[in-house]
């Protein structure tokens, strides 16, 4: 039924699911974008975080304590896995790279299957975001309203630390230019292990984040993971603001074409992905692209 | 001939126990005369040569209903156990077992099936090939149990369904090689749709969530056609969902706009658990009222009983039936002896497929499948965790009741697993339809 308040409301689900997806995207991005590594195991490390989260939550019972545990603890994970076998794959072929996380992701997802079970587990959001909130027009859960904006924040934070700060400016010219910055006498491949881990740490923020919104499986990392590819094609590989950008176009697109017909969202969102291809093969936002 | 044949057979079975006095050779010898005289089909012989069959298993140990696959496999496991030992369990559900089927050891090879068809059917197909199996067993999805009697009937090897809902399962898809014990879509929307009349009223309007496969629309289409009939209830929205889908907002956001007074959730598994706890946070409940046709297990511990409080549900088996059918009883405590909860009726169901196998073989005194077939399609009755049942010989489904339970208030829960009152249980006879209205037609035994 078209009314305003489903429109609004609709509208609404899209930006809370763009700005989830624009925030494991960019995680994705920064990591292809310098490392030239396309990490299939950042959707099992998004669903890391909900669990790591979920067991801090389990053992406190502060909320907070679980965004903590789950940003930190997928973030150091991050830095070993770069450091134990990430880095040994940069001269490698690409589906080398691709096999050895894709592998790593299912032995992330199975081994929290044995510890957790597939049953599924509910992280309480703070008492003070629960419950429904009247926008006037509309009523929205509160946590969801929540949701927009602490993704905002998150999303903020990367942009300063990748375009205000000294490490950030070595990332964006190690995008560019590897060899050059090598040569200026910069530890290239530690900066590397850094954006290896602040990828992954925002994909553990993002998994703690959407825990309460979701009920936790081992498997809520799959879906997600295809929708983040999708979203950094759309706004162009290795692209920051692309990424932001793709994540609410691409949140959008699944929310209003769902409100006509839920059946045909994720066939819009591939649609759009191809079109854009048509139009800008880099992306939205993509520069020449990686050599 | 045929006749002949059986009676020729059942004499020297009586002669070589009266020989033998022990208690495998009567197999042996049962399957050595009976090799003699057919041909060879799908696996027999071959499969039966052996002190051992095997039976090949595929529930979902991953993806949405994977909870539910857990549960199933467990079911099948204390079955096997049981058959194997000639526990007092199986022989109150087929007095003719020993120890074994006609004296033979079951084994069996597990595979996940994930949910979907193409996996399910390349395993069953492995251990059909490999394994030599005599029966396979599978489900959880309608869509598996669909594609895996395609493939027994093309093997020429038993499907013993696990739990499927679909209307299609012993309907338009059904086949001769294919037995399901437990209730379905027109079965459900039968028992649970006066319950809701008798509570709710007339002229109400539901908004329906569905999943996107032969399930959920079938479940969906017979509990609407019953509610729209007889109670003239409008469906003012029909939410279609793929399996698995990650997040409901869209879904429940039209739903929030349809007027609709009632939910009536027919998704499964995990996508029941994530659309109920997230109609939870949209507010949807409890402002209107929550009804699940075609009950999930695990829902209850899942998502609380906070949110299950007052919801109905229908159910093949709820542990506290326990306190009106003795093996039901007996169920329950070796299964919680075994694995330390109180079983859903993903494993009952589990469980009584393949007692019921047990069953239907040693009736047949054979594991040549056409007889076996010819046993399950022998009118009579059966004992089981519910009372008395018997299979129905046009299309192969169990005649048997459906259960229709009420959430409890937490505060009326007697221990941590009492989620769920039982309100009635219907006799199945009632609640079925007609065997040739989902379009059956079963196919040839060889």
């Amino acid at each position: 039924m078209l009314t305003w308040s489903n429109f609004l409301s609709q509208l609404f689900n899209g930006l809370a699911l763009g700005a989830l997806l624009a925030l494991i995207s960019s995680g994705l991005t920064i990591i292809y974008g310098t490392l030239g590594v396309l990490n299939l195991a950042h959707g099992a490390m998004f669903m890391l975080g909900g669990y790591a989260g979920y067991a801090a939550w389990q053992a406190t019972g502060s909320f907070l304590v679980a965004l903590a545990a789950g940003t930190l603890s997928v973030g150091l994970l991050g830095l070993v896995m770069e450091r134990v076998i990430i880095r040994h794959f940069y001269r490698r072929p690409d589906e080398d790279q691709l096999l050895v996380t894709f592998g790593l992701g299912i032995c992330f997802v199975e081994s929290v299957r044995l510890i957790f079970s597939s049953q599924s587990l509910s992280v309480q959001a703070p008492a003070l975001l629960t419950g429904i909130t009247s926008l006037g027009v509309m009523m929205y859960p509160t946590y969801r309203l929540a949701v927009v904006g602490i993704c905002a924040v998150a999303l903020l934070a990367l942009y300063v630390v990748l375009y205000r700060t000294r490490l950030g400016m070595i990332v964006r010219a190690g995008i560019d230019d590897p060899i050059m910055v090598d040569s200026l006498g910069i530890d290239v491949y530690r900066v590397f292990m850094v954006v290896f881990g602040i990828g992954a740490m925002a994909a553990g923020f993002a998994g703690i984040v959407n825990a309460p919104v979701v009920s936790l499986t081992p498997e809520v990392g799959e879906a997600i993971l295809v929708q983040a590819f999708v979203v950094v094609v759309i706004g162009g590989v290795g692209s920051f603001p692309g990424a932001v950008l793709g994540g609410l176009i691409a949140g959008e697109i699944i929310s209003l074409t769902s409100m006509v017909n839920p059946g045909y969202a994720y066939v819009m969102l591939f649609a759009a992905m191809a079109i854009v291809l048509l139009v800008r093969p880099t992306g939205l936002m993509g520069a020449k692209g990686r050599q | 001939m045929q006749a002949n044949d059986k009676t020729n057979r059942r004499r020297i079975i009586q002669l070589g126990a009266g020989v033998a006095g022990s208690l495998a050779l009567p197999g042996l010898v049962r399957e050595a005369f009976a090799a003699d005289q057919q041909q060879p089909i799908g696996t027999w012989p071959a499969g039966t040569q052996g002190d051992s069959v095997f039976i090949g298993i595929s529930v979902p140990r991953t993806g949405t209903y994977a909870v539910q696959g857990e549960d199933e496999l467990k079911g099948y496991q204390l079955a096997v156990e049981h058959i194997n030992s000639g526990h007092p369990l199986i022989k109150a559900i087929s007095p003719k077992t020993t120890k074994g089927v006609l004296g033979k050891q079951v084994k069996y090879g597990v595979a996940d099936s994930a949910a979907k068809p193409n996996d399910a059917v390349q395993a069953q197909q492995r251990f059909i090939t490999e394994n030599k199996a005599i029966a396979i067993t599978g489900g959880t999805s309608s869509a598996v149990a669909v594609a895996l009697n395609k493939l027994a009937q093309r093997e020429k090897v038993l499907f013993l369904c696990g739990i499927s809902g679909s209307n299609d399962t012993t309907g338009k898809d059904c086949v001769r090689y294919g037995v399901r014990q437990n209730f379905y879509g027109e079965t459900a929307a039968n028992a649970i749709g006066p319950a809701l009349l008798k509570a709710y009223g007339k002229n109400k309007k539901a908004a329906f969530m569905t999943p996107d496969y032969t399930y959920g629309h079938t479940v969906t289409k017979s509990v609407n056609d019953f509610l729209t009939k007889n109670g003239g209830w409008q469906m003012v929205t029909n939410q279609v969902s793929p399996l698995g889908a990650p997040d409901y907002s869209s879904y429940l956001t039209n739903i929030a706009n349809s007027g609709a007074e009632f939910l009536i959730n027919v998704n499964w598994g995990h996508d029941a658990v994530l659309s109920t706890q997230q109609a939870k946070q949209f507010g949807l409940l409890p402002k209107m009222k929550l009804v699940i046709p075609y009950q999930i297990p695990f829902l209850a511990r899942e998502v609380g009983a906070d949110v299950m409080e007052g919801v109905y549900a229908a159910t093949d088996f709820w542990w506290t039936l326990e306190d009106k059918y003795p093996l039901a009883k007996m169920f329950v405590q070796e299964f919680e002896k075994k694995y330390g909860y109180k079983p859903e009726w993903g494993a009952e169901n589990a469980y009584m497929e393949f007692a019921l196998w047990a069953e239907a073989v040693e009736n047949a005194g054979t594991f040549y499948p056409p007889d076996v077939i010819k046993s399950y399609e022998s009118p009579r009755k059966l004992q089981s965790m519910v009372g008395e049942v018997t299979w129905r010989a046009q299309d192969h489904q169990l005649v048997r009741p459906v259960v229709i339970v009420k959430g409890k208030k937490p505060s009326a829960m007697r221990n941590k697993e009492d989620y769920w009152e039982v309100v009635e249980v219907i006799p199945g006879a009632g609640l079925m339809q007609k065997p040739d209205a989902f379009g059956c037609n079963l196919g040839s035994y060889t």
